[in-house]
């Protein structure tokens, strides 16, 4: 292995980026919230995910319950953790169960604020919901939120960044005085201010979260604009009679993406940090969808005996800013030419 | 030098322009305006009879707050009002704003000089050791756990801090609740300071750990780059013992980077943490702040948001001509 020499440019940075344990296991992790959030209707639901009966396949059944039978699943649900469960009274029927066999919205008040066991494994909230049902549901809205508020700023601190440092001139001036106004304002306070004055709605999250976090790209890209002018194939391009827009982005903007890349795997734990505080203050998305700050905020009233509310969705919180955090700085590093030797 | 300060100082008049012109535009686009608000909190919800009755209260209210008039009249009288400090009253509670904030401010100031003073405390020797100690055991864990120090949300951390220690199914050594015990007023002054100081342990370590795993692991990178140089090296080979090497050579260079940090001093102490202060009832700015949101409260909102933009861009200035006046290797453009 050490004999090997990686030859291009990303095969070097992940041959850096592997050799670091942690960052790797953070990408392990982020892999699999991706996963929990893309799947949660197979992960956690109060319907199978597959019905077999007489031959005929139902998938999934959790979009189209009514046709299946005249009964009502969640009588049918047993509480061990059976996946495959024979359909008593039916012959040939069987019914392929999720891991977790409730969905985030369905409550019972016969069960509120049980500790975790069994049949409930992190545990209900104060409706009887089942936490960790809410929680799988819950990555979909941090990492939604995560990656789409990260994209708008880095669209437009990439965009406004390239103006700056390839035209120079009064474009820099106003684009770095706008940097400066963004810089100098308390951007949590304004996000909290705005989105309470905002209808509540996950899409204005992403939206103000992306509005206020567009510096870091902004700046990067300018200064890695400022180098890359100076070089000769960008000189020899102008003479070649490439028009502006092609240099930029057709060779600026690729060789300036490796920064970009490292502030936007930050910008992700930065803004999954700031939407489940905001569901924590009771900012966030409107209920009944589930978040993690959301649950963390419910457990506020019952901090004295309900440590599963407290303990699960926080630490879910932290896993992710943790795993983002550390692919960012795997990242980084390996990105880093003065590291390759 | 003075070219620079000049040019320095020029630059601020645009971003001064701009964070007032920002902080006018909110204001101007929130929904609901103040006096339509001010009708629905009063009445609770108006009778189609009491329809002129609620437009002379409309006026007045616009009147009073000056919205009866055009745009740009609108934002000079709020430039006017920035530069003389007078924000106007509350909506909330027809206080004056100063006020409101003067009363909040002490208790933010203090926990945050607390909070200040001990992540310089801890973090620069942690930092120092560090990075004087590379990939030795001690080293990899103190990196390792403030990096995670570091991820971990101050809210959840706040949270697990009551449910240990703040009474329920484990200890009951804080107090959760508030700066002070009730009757704290008649208390001696060492039996006060006592009171307070055992208020304010949760929230400050709240408010610590983050930025001293931050600082931390910044004075580390910072001592690592700067021992690397060639003064270092020859102040080594001039024979100067280890500890001078370190402390006077290398830690004071290393400190440069750490100037920035103090542009975000002020602010930080003027605004406090909205998060931390509303968990413990600390009323401090934060809470205010949060309140002020809460209760659509703009006058204060826009207070809290301008005060706090200046002093950021006061302690940017502050922080660029140290870092002028500290490094003579910076040239100024």
């Amino acid at each position: 292995m050490e004999g090997e020499v990686p030859n291009t440019y990303w095969r070097m940075v992940s041959h850096h980026f592997k050799k670091k344990k942690l960052a790797v296991l953070g990408l392990w992790i982020t892999a699999l919230l991706i996963f929990a959030a893309i799947f949660a209707d197979l992960l956690a639901n109060d319907k199978p995910i597959v019905f077999l009966s007489q031959g005929k396949i139902y998938f999934p059944v959790f979009s189209g319950a009514e046709k299946v039978g005249p009964f009502v699943w969640k009588d049918l649900r047993k509480s061990a953790p059976i996946i495959f469960q024979h359909v008593a009274g039916k012959q040939n029927a069987t019914a392929i169960w999720p891991l977790v066999k409730y969905s985030p919205t369905e409550y019972n008040l016969l069960e509120y604020l049980s500790p975790p066991d069994g049949k409930h494994w992190f545990g209900t909230d104060d409706s009887g919901r089942d936490v960790l049902s809410r929680m799988i549901y819950g990555a979909r809205v941090s990492l939604s939120v995560g990656f789409i508020a990260v994209g708008i700023a880095m669209i437009i601190g990439v965009l406004l960044g390239a103006l700056a440092g390839y035209f120079g001139g009064w474009s820099d001036i106003v684009i770095s005085r706008a940097i400066e106004i963004m810089l100098t304002i308390p951007t949590f306070f304004l996000i909290i201010a705005i989105i309470a004055f905002l209808p509540p709605s996950i899409y204005n999250i992403m939206v103000v979260i992306g509005l206020t976090g567009w510096t870091g790209f902004a700046r990067f890209v300018r200064a890695e604009f400022l180098k890359l002018k100076q070089l000769d194939f960008i000189t020899a391009l102008r003479a070649l009679g490439a028009s502006d827009r092609r240099i930029i982005f057709l060779h600026m903007l690729p060789n300036a993406m490796a920064p970009v890349l490292v502030s936007a795997v930050f910008g992700i734990a930065g803004a999954i940090l700031t939407e489940s505080s905001l569901s924590f203050l009771g900012f966030g998305v409107p209920p009944p969808t589930p978040s993690w700050g959301d649950i963390l905020s419910q457990s506020r009233d019952y901090i004295e005996f309900a440590w599963w509310l407290t303990i699960f969705p926080g630490f879910a919180i932290f896993i992710s800013i943790t795993a983002y955090n550390l692919v960012g700085e795997g990242l980084r590093d390996a990105m880093d030419p003065k590291l390759f030797r | 030098m003075k070219t620079y300060l000049l040019k320095r100082l020029l630059q601020i008049i645009p971003t001064l322009l701009g964070i007032t012109f920002i902080t006018f535009v909110i204001i101007q686009l929130a929904p609901g305006n103040p006096a339509m608000l001010k009708i629905q909190m009063g009445k609770g919800g108006a009778e189609l009879g009491e329809k002129t009755a609620s437009e002379a209260i409309i006026n007045q209210t616009k009147q009073l707050y000056g919205l009866d008039k055009p745009l740009p009249v609108q934002y000079f009288l709020w430039l006017k009002r920035i530069f003389t400090l007078n924000f106007g009253f509350s909506y909330k509670d027809h206080r004056n704003v100063w006020d409101k904030i003067s009363e909040r401010l002490p208790i933010t100031i203090q926990l945050n000089l607390i909070s200040i003073f001990l992540v310089y405390l801890i973090a620069l020797p942690f930092g120092v050791y560090s990075s004087t100690h590379p990939g030795t055991l001690p080293d990899k864990i103190l990196t390792v756990g403030f990096f995670f120090l570091y991820s971990l949300p101050s809210f959840w951390v706040a949270m697990l801090l009551i449910m240990l220690f703040g009474g329920g199914d484990f200890w009951d050594i804080f107090p959760v609740f508030g700066i002070s015990s009730i009757g704290s007023e008649s208390m001696g002054p060492m039996a006060w300071l006592l009171d307070r100081s055992w208020h304010l342990v949760l929230p400050v370590v709240c408010l610590t750990y983050g930025g001293l795993a931050y600082l931390s692991r910044l004075t580390r990178a910072s001592m690592l780059e700067v021992i690397r140089e060639d003064y270092v090296r020859t102040a080594r080979a001039k024979g100067l013992s280890e500890r001078v090497v370190i402390f006077k050579h290398a830690f004071r260079n290393a400190l440069l980077p750490l100037v920035t940090l103090f542009a975000f001093l002020l602010p930080s102490m003027f605004g406090g943490s909205v998060i931390i202060e509303s968990i413990f009832s600390v009323p401090g700015m934060g809470q205010l702040g949060f309140e002020a949101v809460l209760s659509r409260d703009y006058p204060v909102i826009m207070a809290i948001t301008a005060i706090s933009a200046l002093l950021t861009l006061a302690g940017l200035l502050i922080s660029d001509i140290l870092y002028a006046a500290l490094d003579p290797r910076i040239k100024l453009e």
